[in-house]
């Protein structure tokens, strides 16, 4: 699923080279659950943004499904991240002036597909709502939504093109701890049919969803263990 | 990259959407695009009022007139060319007449300056003109009462005299008009026809100004003897009154026993020259007002460019999640073109309405020429296409800055 091997990110901030990636390797099979910990500055926003083919690593591989996709161009990038890669952000990214189910449609108008209908698109829309437990409320606004609805709307959107790999950052960042809870379970039974999850997390208790947990630390994997293993690491610790 | 047809309906969508959503925003900044085009087309539809008017006037004053002056060159010494050696002579207009076969009618006219009087008034101030019984054909006049000059009158020098509807008004004649009496200049003239009222409103000449005719022969009595005329004739057709206008310059130049080389002694007119010159005219104003719209589209750009940056910039983080949505740069690019060409149709749209309403006010002032100003349907397509390409001129760059962020920066904009 993903392979990445060598990799590396170097910005330049003026005469100043930061590294960021120094070297990281990390294979990630299918259907697996991973959290990714680590402190800010630890390189995990950069590797997160590679694997979600937002940004280039500057040396080293990365293979997605098979893909090449370090040396894509940023259209061809573009393209994967649409089909392969679904995104669920901290503060949700919905946009305010469209419903739910109008949301959850976006990644749509981007898709290769032609010819879709629209009511095969609202099929699509609803059976990826119906999968975040969120059916009831379709034609309502975000500010009509709760946190936690909002945050299932944006999951809703982030699983309707049946992406290889579903990347959260922080998704329980603006909730309290009772949604975040109902949130990581959605990310569970979704992880149960199948699906790939990668969670960026510096809590304990949210990366305990997962089954594996990778730590980095200034640009290298610190530690990359299944999570009974992290927790014996860290009670020992 | 291919778009799809949903992507451009959304795009549509979204952009009508922006502009609902941000109404006097997008009304401000459109409004120089809504003044442009407003402006633009009010004056179209007036000059299209005035054409329409014009044209119909010199129709009906006959296209295939045609008018021969006496003229002296253009900074030619007076001497050289005296008065007498210019001025066309009644014996010209003859030979005119029959050396000239593209012409139907030919007749000279001459006005003569006495009072007119009938038993209840005396006038100053009525023309009196001189004609050969062709004139009638020449300037499309019939007489409406009573008979046309005839060979006797002319050959007789008779004073008969033919009227308008006003001078017998003016004159305070019986109702009949044909059989009465009138004096001009103390001789007495027998009332043998009406001629109808002039219908073209040209050249300040209406129905309200009284006219009397006499032969062109009585008329030589009554001039003195180095009197001007002019000739007015009439072409077979609107077609050949080009070729009638150089047979008549070719046989005045022969009769003048003009060098070649040396410039003409009169001018010949043909009326279609007048409209030809009216059409450049009109031409010419379009094309000014088409300048002032390209200014005034100019300025609204800027504002439509301006507002485009600013929607950019305030949607960072939404061009940020469509980009890791999938969009591409270019699916960004198009749609922030679309807005702002949206957003300019949009202005277009009002601007016509507005050009609209301001041309059918045109038809409402009183005494204009302008009753039949409207807005030509080309104009509307006009103002759209012009619309739409400022907004993709101006569009483009806030557009490129919008498919060239960053979708990691833009998702991390505040």
């Amino acid at each position: 699923m993903i392979r990445i091997e060598g990799l590396r990110k170097v910005y330049r901030v003026g005469e100043e080279k930061i590294h960021a990636l120094r070297g990281v390797n990390l294979h990630i099979g299918d259907n697996e659950m991973v959290a990714v910990m680590g402190a800010s500055g630890s390189g995990k926003s950069t590797l997160m943004n590679i694997i979600g083919c937002l940004d280039r690593p500057s040396d080293g591989t990365y293979f997605l499904d098979g893909q090449a996709v370090a040396k894509m161009s940023p259209n061809e990038l573009a393209l994967v991240r649409n089909e392969k890669i679904g995104f669920v952000f901290q503060s949700f990214e919905l946009l305010a002036r469209q419903t739910a189910l109008e949301n959850v449609e976006l990644p749509l108008i981007y898709s290769r597909e032609a010819g879709l209908t629209a009511a095969e698109r609202t099929r699509r829309a609803l059976e990826a709502l119906e999968r975040v437990h969120l059916t009831d409320r379709v034609t309502h606004r975000p500010n009509q939504l709760s946190g936690g609805q909002r945050q299932r709307v944006a999951i809703a959107r982030a699983i309707l093109n049946k992406p290889s790999i579903l990347m959260a950052d922080e998704p329980t960042g603006n909730l309290d701890s009772v949604t975040s809870h109902e949130i990581m379970e959605i990310f569970k039974g979704l992880h149960r049919d199948g699906q790939t999850v990668l969670v960026v997390t510096h809590e304990n208790d949210i990366a305990a969803y997962c089954q594996r947990v990778v730590r980095l630390r200034d640009g290298h994997v610190l530690s990359d263990l299944s999570i009974a293993e992290d927790m014996a690491g860290r009670k020992a610790g | 990259m291919i778009l799809t047809p949903y992507f451009y309906l959304q795009a549509i969508k979204l952009a009508l959407s922006q502009i609902w959503a941000n109404r006097r925003r997008s009304v401000l900044t459109s409004l120089g695009i809504i003044v442009g085009v407003a402006s633009t087309t009010a004056v179209i539809a007036a000059l299209t009022g005035l054409k329409a008017n014009v044209l119909k006037e010199f129709e009906s004053f006959g296209a295939n007139r045609i008018f021969v002056f006496p003229d002296r060159p253009d900074n030619a010494p007076r001497n050289k060319y005296p008065r007498e050696k210019i001025r066309i002579k009644p014996w010209e207009v003859k030979e005119l007449q029959e050396s000239c076969p593209s012409l139907r009618a030919i007749t000279p006219v001459t006005e003569i300056g006495l009072t007119v009087a009938s038993e209840e008034r005396e006038l100053d101030g009525i023309s009196i003109v001189g004609i050969w019984p062709d004139w009638h054909e020449a300037e499309n006049r019939r007489v409406i009462d009573g008979r046309v000059f005839n060979q006797i009158d002319e050959r007789d020098q008779r004073q008969v005299c033919l009227l308008n509807q006003a001078a017998i008004d003016a004159l305070r004649l019986p109702e009949e008009g044909v059989g009465s009496h009138i004096l001009l200049g103390g001789r007495r003239f027998l009332v043998v026809g009406i001629v109808e009222t002039v219908q073209a409103r040209m050249f300040g000449m209406d129905g309200s100004t009284g006219e009397v005719f006499v032969p062109f022969s009585t008329a030589l009595k009554l001039q003195p003897p180095e009197f001007f005329l002019r000739v007015v004739a009439l072409a077979r057709s609107a077609e050949v009154s080009e070729e009638a206008r150089a047979e008549i310059q070719r046989t005045m130049r022969r009769i003048r026993g003009i060098q070649p080389g040396d410039p003409d002694t009169f001018q010949v007119e043909v009326i279609d020259r007048y409209i030809e010159q009216f059409k450049t005219m009109a031409t010419g104003i379009t094309a000014v007002a088409g300048g002032i719209v390209g200014i005034s589209l100019l300025v609204g750009g800027i504002g439509i460019m301006n507002i485009m940056l600013v929607s950019v910039s305030e949607r960072t983080r939404e061009i940020g999640l469509r980009k890791a949505v999938g969009a591409t740069p270019s699916a960004i690019m198009m749609q922030f073109l679309l807005e702002a060409v949206v957003l300019c149709l949009f202005g277009g749209l009002i601007g016509v309405l507005g050009g609209k309403v301001a041309a059918i006010g045109l038809t409402f002032i009183p005494g204009a020429p302008l009753k039949h100003a409207d807005v030509p349907l080309w104009a509307v397509g006009v103002s759209f296409a012009f619309s739409a390409i400022v907004g993709v001129a101006f569009g483009f760059f806030p557009a490129l800055k919008a498919s060239r962020l960053d979708p990691i920066e833009a998702l991390r904009h505040e």
